[in-house]
Formats: structure tokens, C-alpha cells, sequence
């Protein structure tokens, strides 16, 4: 049997009855991973650290120690989680080399659960995107359709699990970085609440919108590598302290009343792929069929997500990528020579600094600098900075309303499938639109999950989202579990050759 | 509202990004769009909301202030791009 066509829960089984070793599963991943380098999923891996891991499991097991909950089980990392004395670049020629000097809380985490590190993915350069096109490394190809981009900004995460490289991945989700990539490669993508998990050691993007969380194949596995993750850090202040609940077992918990659902009435409007929206309309009948109450939502401020992220993003990325100055860390410029008569003008301290960061980001990461820069600037701040801070509570407002009448609310993850390698590339707008509907759960706080929920014509999957209460994963999960319990769309795997 | 191409420049500087004459030509263009798209928010009415800087409530944390072990100076330095064995170098800030 090839154990790569497993999950996670699956493996966890095999290796537990001793009908597989640690190693064994290592290979078997590492032996496919390369036979699908093509798809450009992993950035950095160590095949020989990966087989020590695996045999230290093994060694464990054998000798009867002790042995966390994800013992032998391969996770792929997204590369801006830092990983001590490994490579982690954030998909960007400014941090090529660099080695973190310490373990990032998940990383140390998935260390105590003996979890297997398999490698880190391929992503939008520091998170910034939608299809994974913006990174150093060229893209990450969708599993489905070699020809399409597999999402972004956690695209290679995404493509790890579809393709079957890992059962698990790490993403980071700031404005839909997990939900939509898990939507656009059929696989399960979750995005906690706020605060859930520790970001300490997640290279910093948007403070105050990025969340770490898992990719699986079902709802059953992302609880499970949630439960790994979560919990308060005393590294990360906006952690919050609260009991991580057991995930797992309240997962198959038949619900005390029916579960109420609102269907957003703004998520099923105008700009909806057909057959996007077909799927959504089959799931709302699953539910129904499964005895949930369905109403209609409003969440009339929503279509001020995108404009509103596109402030309050820009502005924090502008701050936190200040960082990269090429004096500490990173890139610098070997020659920072005047090229123009003003440049002279210009202390060579500052030279240097300007030189090294137009050389180690690309255009996405400045055309969003540049944006924070002018947010933020003095005569403009009131005007744009604020005011998105003002909107950003009437988004949460709606949705406080909406979960005063259901306990999750639903509509697609991604207004389209899978679109084409290249197609948005020079239109930065309509790159921005692919996250209309995952946007708003990051400005309000909330969590949120894509499931698998169908296939086009042309075989693209596609994703339902739910989104539920701050810190209300368990029945965010048990929501998505209900689903999936009643159809088979997760089962499905690309054809890959 | 129209950023001008002076306008992006003094950007460009304030953000610390060296840009190319093409650089500023494509930018300019490309922020003005986006500039012009966050206008929307302007249709809304926000007298009397408070902004608010995170979805989720989070109050100051405070921890007692004791000394922990830090990085050795030798892991500090490791990813410097030009150093001496005992500092980060850079080039001269005074004449």
C-alpha cells in the first residue's frame, strides 16, 4: 500500500499498529515529492533531516517512550515560518539564506508532537498575493490543472495536500491566504480566530490580520493539527488565554438543536461563477437535508472588505517590512552608488538601505509599501488610514448582528475556480478581488473554513466557507464535519502522472 | 484624487525604495487605481465610530520585568550581511 494516499488520521493508525514505520512513510513522501518537483511545491527541502526526524520517531516508538499526538506524520511548512538553523525565505530574494535563529511556537509545537517537519512551501512573497506568482521561485502549479495558479498567498501549503506531498501544511491567513488556496485545490483550509494561535516566529506581514493554520484532506485532520497549534504563548501578547477545547472530540457531537446557518445574501450576488454558485446551492440542500435551519443574512458592509484591507494591510505591511534594510539581516546591495545627481544627495547610509530593498522585494511587496507609505503619510492619515479603522468595526458590527440570529454563516470561499498562470499578474486590482469573500473574516477577527464542495465541468474544485463566532472553531468544525459527513467531494484527489 | 509622479517619488522615499524612472511610471499608474478603488470607503458614514485596530479585544499584557538568557552575540550575527567579530558594519553615518 502507498501511504501517501493516506490522511493524516489514516497514517496516525498505521504507524500506531506498528504496520508502518515513521521512516518508511518519510520515504514514501520524499521518493513523490520529487517526482512532482515540477509543481513547484516545496522551497527548501532536507531529505536527510526529514529521515532523521522519522527515525527518531521510530526509535521512540520502539523503545516504548512517549510519543505526541502527530508522531511520525509529515507536515509541510509555509516558508515564513521560522524554523531554527533552516532556510526560511518568505518566497522573497530578501531573505535568501536566511536562517532563523530560533523555532518559530507552531514549529516548537509540531517539534512536541512529534511531528515529522517535511519541508517548507512555496508562497506569494511575504504573503502578499493571491496565486503564489509572486514569489522568487517562480509559481506553484495547481495539482488539478497544471496550466492554473493553485492560489495564494499559501498556494504551495494548499498544493502540498492536494497533490499528496503531505497530509498536513501550515498556511498563514491574512485576507484569505488559507481558505482560498484550500478552495482552489479541493483540500480543507482554516483560518483560527484571531489570537488562537501564536504568531510568534510567523514573519510578519499584517499584525493585526495574520493567523497561522492548517491544510488538510478532512475537517477531522485540521482539527487535529489546530488542537497541535493552538493555545496562548507568553512570546505573542495578542495570544489569547483561553482553553484550547478538544476539537476531536466534540467533532461527531450530533448538535443539541438543529444548527442555524445564514446564508450571506451579499456572498451570492453579481460577479459569481455559475457554477460556483450551483455548488454553493447544492450545499445549502445537504444541510437542509441534514436537518439544519437555513436563513437569509445581510452583511451589508462587506463590499467594503477588499477597499478597507487595502488600507489597513499596506499600512502594517509598510511598518513591519521596514525591517529589511539590508544593516541585520537580509539582503543589501553590494553597490549603492548615486545613479542620479539627487541620489548624491543622499547620506550613504540611506543609499544603501534604498538600493538593498529595491533590489530584494519584487513589485507586489512594493506597490503595497508604497500604498501603506502614502496611507499613513502625514495630510493623508485621517482621510485613509482612519477611516478604514472606522469601517473595519462596521464589518465586525454586521457580522455581531448576523450571529445574533445563527451560529455559522456560509457562502463560497472563492467567486471563481482556479484561474490561469499569468492571468492577473499585471492587473493588481483584479488580483485583489479574488478575496471578496475571505477578507472580511480577517478585519472582523472571526474564524473560518473552506471545504471541498464540487468540481466544474473542467474539473476545478471548488470551496464552501463558513465563518463563525471569535473563538468559536468547535462548531465551526462540527458545522463543516456535518457537510462533509453528507457528501464525498474531500475523497477526491487530482490525477496526477 | 491623482497621485503625481512627485508624489509617488517622495513615496518611494519615505518608504526607503530606490525607484527606476519605469518604476515610477508603472507605480503611478497602478497606484492611482488602487487609490481611486479605497476611495469607496468615503461613501460611508462614520460619525461617532470608533476605530478599531484589531478584530478581537486584546487588553495590555504585562509580564515582570526579568532578565532571560538572549541570543549569543555569535547567533545575532549569523545572518548579518556584512560584520566584524563583534558588530553589525554599515557604511559611515557621519562624514
Amino acid at each position: 500500500m502507498d501511504p501517501t494516499r493516506s490522511t493524516a488520521s489514516g497514517l496516525l493508525g498505521l504507524l500506531g499498529s506498528k504496520a508502518i514505520g515513521a521512516e518508511e512513510v518519510a520515504r514514501a513522501y520524499l521518493d513523490r515529492a520529487r517526482k512532482f518537483d515540477r509543481l513547484n511545491v516545496f522551497v527548501h527541502i532536507d531529505p536527510e533531516n526529514v529521515l532523521a526526524q522519522a527515525r527518531e520517531v521510530d526509535r521512540k516508538r520502539a523503545a516504548n517512550e512517549p510519543l505526541g499526538p502527530l508522531a511520525g506524520v509529515p507536515v509541510a511548512i509555509k516558508d515564513l515560518l521560522c524554523v531554527n538553523g533552516e532556510p526560511t525565505t518568505c518566497g522573497s530574494r530578501m531573505l535568501r539564506g536566511f536562517k532563523p535563529p530560533y523555532d518559530a511556537t507552531a514549529i516548537a509545537k509540531l517539534k512536541a508532537a512529534d511531528a515529522i517537519l517535511f519541508g517548507k512551501t512555496n508562497m506569494d512573497e511575504f504573503a502578499m498575493g493571491s496565486s503564489t506568482e509572486n514569489s522568487v521561485y517562480g509559481p506553484t502549479l495547481n495539482p488539478w490543472d497544471e496550466t492554473r495558479i493553485p492560489g495564494g498567498s499559501s498556494g504551495g501549503s494548499a498544493a502540498a495536500v492536494a497533490a499528496d506531498l503531505a497530509p498536513l501544511s501550515l498556511g498563514s491567513d491574512t485576507g484569505g491566504s488559507i481558505r482560498q488556496p484550500a478552495s482552489l485545490c479541493g483540500v480543507v483550509g482554516l483560518k483560527p480566530t484571531y489570537g488562537r494561535v501564536s504568531r510568534y516566529g510567523l514573519i510578519a506581514f499584517a499584525s493585526s490580520l495574520d493567523q497561522i493554520g492548517p491544510f488538510a484532506h478532512n475537517v477531522a485532520d485540521a482539527a487535529l493539527l489546530l488542537q497541535v497549534v493552538s493555545g496562548r504563548d507568553a512570546n505573542d501578547s495578542t495570544s489569547v488565554d483561553l482553553p484550547v477545547p478538544n476539537y476531536l472530540e466534540t467533532l461527531e457531537k450530533p448538535f443539541d438543536r438543529p444548527l442555524r446557518i445564514g446564508v450571506v445574501r451579499e456572498f451570492l450576488g453579481e460577479g459569481l461563477d455559475p457554477e460556483v454558485e450551483a455548488s454553493i446551492r447544492a450545499a445549502i440542500n445537504v444541510f437542509k437535508e441534514q436537518g439544519a435551519l437555513i436563513e437569509e443574512v445581510g452583511l451589508p458592509r462587506s463590499k467594503y472588505g477588499v477597499p478597507a484591507y487595502y488600507i489597513v494591510a499596506p499600512a502594517e505591511c509598510s511598518s513591519n517590512l521596514a525591517r529589511y534594510d539590508g544593516t541585520i539581516y537580509g539582503h543589501r546591495a553590494a553597490d549603492f552608488s548615486p545613479v542620479s545627481p539627487e541620489e548624491a544627495e543622499i547620506p550613504p547610509l540611506i543609499r544603501m538601505m534604498m538600493a538593498s530593498r529595491a533590489e530584494g522585494f519584487g513589485a507586489e511587496v512594493k506597490r503595497r509599501i508604497m500604498l501603506g507609505t502614502f496611507a499613513l503619510s502625514a495630510g493623508y492619515a485621517d482621510q485613509y488610514y482612519n477611516q478604514a479603522l472606522r469601517v473595519r468595526r462596521l464589518i465586525r458590527d454586521d457580522f455581531d448582528q448576523a450571529f445574533q440570529k445563527v451560529d455559522v454563516v456560509l457562502g463560497p470561499t472563492s467567486p471563481t475556480p482556479a484561474f490561469k498562470l499569468g492571468e492577473r499578474v499585471a492587473d493588481p486590482l483584479a488580483m485583489y478581488l479574488s478575496d471578496i469573500f475571505t477578507i472580511t473574516a480577517n478585519l472582523a477577527g472571526i474564524p473560518g473554513i473552506s471545504v471541498p464542495c464540487g468540481l466544474t465541468r473542467s474539473g476545478l474544485p471548488i470551496g464552501l466557507q463558513l465563518l463563525a463566532p471569535a473563538f468559536a472553531e468547535e462548531t465551526l468544525l462540527r458545522a463543516a464535519r456535518l457537510y462533509e459527513r453528507a457528501s464525498d467531494w474531500g475523497d477526491r484527489r487530482p490525477e496526477l502522472l | 484624487m491623482s497621485l503625481t509622479r512627485e508624489e509617488v517619488a517622495r513615496v518611494g522615499m519615505l518608504a526607503r525604495l530606490r525607484l527606476s524612472p519605469g518604476d515610477l511610471d508603472m507605480f503611478t499608474g497602478q497606484l492611482n487605481q488602487i487609490v481611486d478603488f479605497v476611495a469607496t470607503l468615503g461613501e460611508l458614514d462614520v460619525t461617532g465610530v470608533e476605530p478599531l485596530a484589531h478584530g478581537v479585544d486584546v487588553r495590555n499584557v504585562f509580564r515582570d520585568d526579568v532578565v532571560g538568557p538572549s541570543l549569543p552575540r555569535e547567533a545575532a550575527l549569523a545572518n548579518a550581511p556584512k560584520k566584524n567579530f563583534e558588530g553589525f558594519l554599515v557604511p559611515a553615518v557621519l562624514d
